[in-house]
């Protein structure tokens, strides 16, 4: 971490969204997907975003890029709040997306060279036909793909090259910070490997920001600088990746730490697993207070009654916890 | 040497790393295929289809191409010369009978072209009529289909990408459009726009010729054909606009109009094509009827409906003029159909995998 790393190019401020969901013929309930996350990502770094299915995280990256209209919340960008549809549509210049399935995101009537080009078409971002050409190689090149495939079609690639295009896609704009969503995990193993290296590398070249989305959590550390842990809609940890896996300190982060498969079948037998009971809780029936409390072994009456505030219990290590002086 | 059994020397050679050259052997990618070559070629293989294609094809040439050097026309009564009276040898001609005035040039040695059908009962060349009958019967099923295609496509895929409450109004409009008896407000709406005075604004342009009925033929298409297509399109675009690539192009900054332009349509044009090639029969069968009713062209223009009704006087002695335009519509119609399913067969990809 550079000195340059201080200034903050994202601070999210207490983003809430919420999705009204139909039960019954005229009753809706919001679904709190997202529920007051607050983070900043700095300049350079690479932030993980790790959790279970259906615990927000894919809302936090699509709401933080203002793809969902956020319920609440604020979204600071380089000092300036992204709020109206103007700064939106320069925010999107700057700030871009890398998606999940590289089959589904990838339009199948289009080229990949009118793939990659489109955020260069929407924003117009050349003068020429010549020069849009020149950039779309330039692109490919940038993520090892072959200039020759640029006039075929999406569907004759195979995954690991579908992703390179769509990340292709989303460096089209030269961008500063994009948004990861699971870029990895539709592709087999080795194929990650060679993807994840490639957002290292970009990024190295290209002065890149992530926020990297992902549940697999040997991933996200092999990448990340720092790590923040969601639960339910809410962020409960949030530190650097050495810290959190050598020292989390809310239970949930815990549980899911002990979860990490190792490698190393001796460390994996002296190493034991904190089970977790019980299922994840609706959304749309979220406990009180503190959310992982259903499920948490420290639990007391105070988890039930109050929400627990995201405090920085030491430096650069932030943790939603009542209790988490005392169990540590 | 040749017999060696359970030789554990294994060859070297084959376990060296591939040379560049092999590597590239290994990656050959079939040569680059569009969704559309792909489409056509499917559709070739299918014979009846193709078939259809080729009766489809000729129908429509020879509609544009035979008036051109028909000696005939389609209002020519043959009897009837300027200053001599009217020759009723001409009406009622069976097919290749000739009028006295022609049987005599034929005597004097003179070569006349064959009236193929005979005539009507005005002395008109019957094999002429029924060409511009199929003229005008596939003009008003193709731009029948092209009204329904640009109001549906344009209403369905609004209703479809904003969603929400523009969806809820515009699907319910559909739904009352839909619960119309069609065919009653197809007369009503025909009957009711021949007493406006259409006739008069139209008079002296092109539109003169097809006259009011065939117009406000086209109004009914475009007031209550468009429902289905709309709705078909509206379900498309549901389903399209949830793909990662939608929200891929709103990621990079595109809106409503650009989605849908580029995103949503080039993805269900092939709903698009197939319902319009099964949209002109529609069109076809109902001029047909509606000209059989008497509330389609105007005469002497005449259509397939139109001829097949006025047939109905003469059916007992000359059958023949009835099956011969009830023949070509159903010759057309069943081209169209058939030409449809083959189209679906090839460019639905939800039937091919």
């Amino acid at each position: 971490m550079s000195e340059m790393t201080r200034k903050p190019l994202v601070e999210v401020k207490d983003l809430k969204k919420y999705f009204d969901i139909n039960v019954g013929m005229f009753k809706t309930l919001p679904l709190k997907a997202v529920d007051g996350v607050s983070f900043d990502i700095y300049r350079g770094e690479t932030v993980g975003l790790v959790g279970e299915s259906g615990c927000g995280k894919t809302t936090v990256g699509r709401t933080l890029l203002h793809l969902y209209t956020p319920t609440s919340g604020q979204i600071i960008y380089d000092g300036k709040e992204i709020k109206t549809s103007a700064d939106i549509h320069e925010f999107r210049k700057k700030a871009t997306m890398v998606f999940q399935d590289p089959y589904s995101s990838l339009n199948p009537r289009m080229t990949v060279s009118d793939i990659i080009a489109e955020p260069l078409d929407i924003h117009k971002m050349y003068s020429s036909p010549e020069e849009r050409r020149q950039k779309v190689l330039e692109l490919m090149e940038h993520v090892g793909l072959n200039s020759e495939h640029a006039s075929r079609y999406a569907h004759e690639f195979s995954g690991g090259q579908r992703q390179r295009i769509g990340i292709a896609r989303s460096l089209a704009v030269n961008p500063e910070f994009i948004v990861c969503d699971e870029p990895v995990s539709a592709l087999d193993v080795s194929i990650q490997a060679q993807v994840i290296n490639m957002f290292g590398e970009l990024q190295d070249k290209l002065g890149l920001t992530y926020l990297f989305i992902a549940h697999d959590l040997l991933v996200v550390r092999h990448i990340s600088s720092r790590i923040a842990v969601m639960y339910l809609g809410k962020m409960v940890e949030l530190t650097s990746a050495a810290e959190i896996y050598e020292r989390p300190l809310h239970p949930y982060s815990k549980a899911l730490m002990s979860a990490v498969p190792m490698p190393d079948p001796k460390i994996a037998r002296e190493s034991h697993r904190i089970p977790l009971s019980g299922d994840i809780p609706s959304p749309l029936h979220a406990p009180s207070g503190c959310p992982f409390r259903t499920r948490c072994a420290y639990a007391c009456e105070r988890c039930a009654m109050e929400v627990p505030e995201f405090r920085e219990i030491e430096k650069d290590h932030f943790v939603a916890c009542h209790r988490v002086e005392e169990i540590n | 040497m040749a017999n060696k059994y359970f030789n554990m020397q294994l060859d070297v050679d084959a376990f060296l790393p591939a040379s560049a050259e092999e590597k590239a052997y290994m990656v050959q990618m079939r040569p680059s295929t569009t969704f559309f070559r792909d489409g056509v070629k499917r559709f070739v293989k299918n014979k009846i289809a193709l078939i259809s294609l080729i009766i489809i094809a000729l129908i429509v040439v020879s509609c544009i191409v035979i008036p051109f050097f028909w000696p005939y026309s389609y209002d020519e009564m043959l009897g009837v010369k300027l200053g001599r009276p009217v020759d009723s040898s001409y009406n009622n001609l069976a097919p290749f009978e000739y009028g006295e005035t022609e049987q005599e040039r034929i005597a004097a040695g003179e070569k006349i072209f064959p009236h193929l059908f005979g005539t009507d009962s005005q002395g008109r060349d019957y094999f002429i009529r029924i060409v511009y009958g199929a003229r005008i019967s596939l003009a008003v099923g193709f731009f029948a289909s092209i009204i329904v295609l640009i109001i549906g496509m344009t209403v369905g895929a609004i209703s479809g990408y904003c969603g929400g409450k523009v969806d809820l109004v515009i699907m319910r409009i559909v739904d009352i459009i839909y619960s119309l008896p069609d065919m009653l407000l197809i007369i009503l709406l025909a009957s009711a726009l021949k007493q406006t005075k259409l006739d008069q604004i139209i008079q002296g342009t092109v539109l003169e010729k097809i006259g009011a009925n065939i117009i406000s033929l086209f109004v009914v298409f475009g007031v209550l054909y468009w429902v289905s297509m709309s709705r078909l399109i509206r379900g498309q675009i549901l389903s399209l606009r949830e793909q990662e690539y939608v929200l891929a192009a709103q990621a990079a900054g595109a809106r409503g109009k650009w989605i849908i332009m580029k995103h949503l349509m080039p993805n269900c044009i092939s709903v698009v094509i197939i319902s319009t090639a099964l949209q002109i029969p529609n069109a076809i069968f109902t001029e047909s009827y509606l000209s059989f009713l008497g509330l389609g062209v105007n005469a002497p223009m005449p259509s397939l409906g139109s001829l097949a009704s006025d047939a109905l006087n003469g059916i007992s002695s000359y059958p023949y003029r009835l099956i011969i335009p009830a023949v070509v519509i159903s010759l057309i119609v069943l081209s169209l159909n058939l030409l449809g399913d083959g189209l679906r067969d090839a460019f639905d990809p939800k039937l091919n995998g």
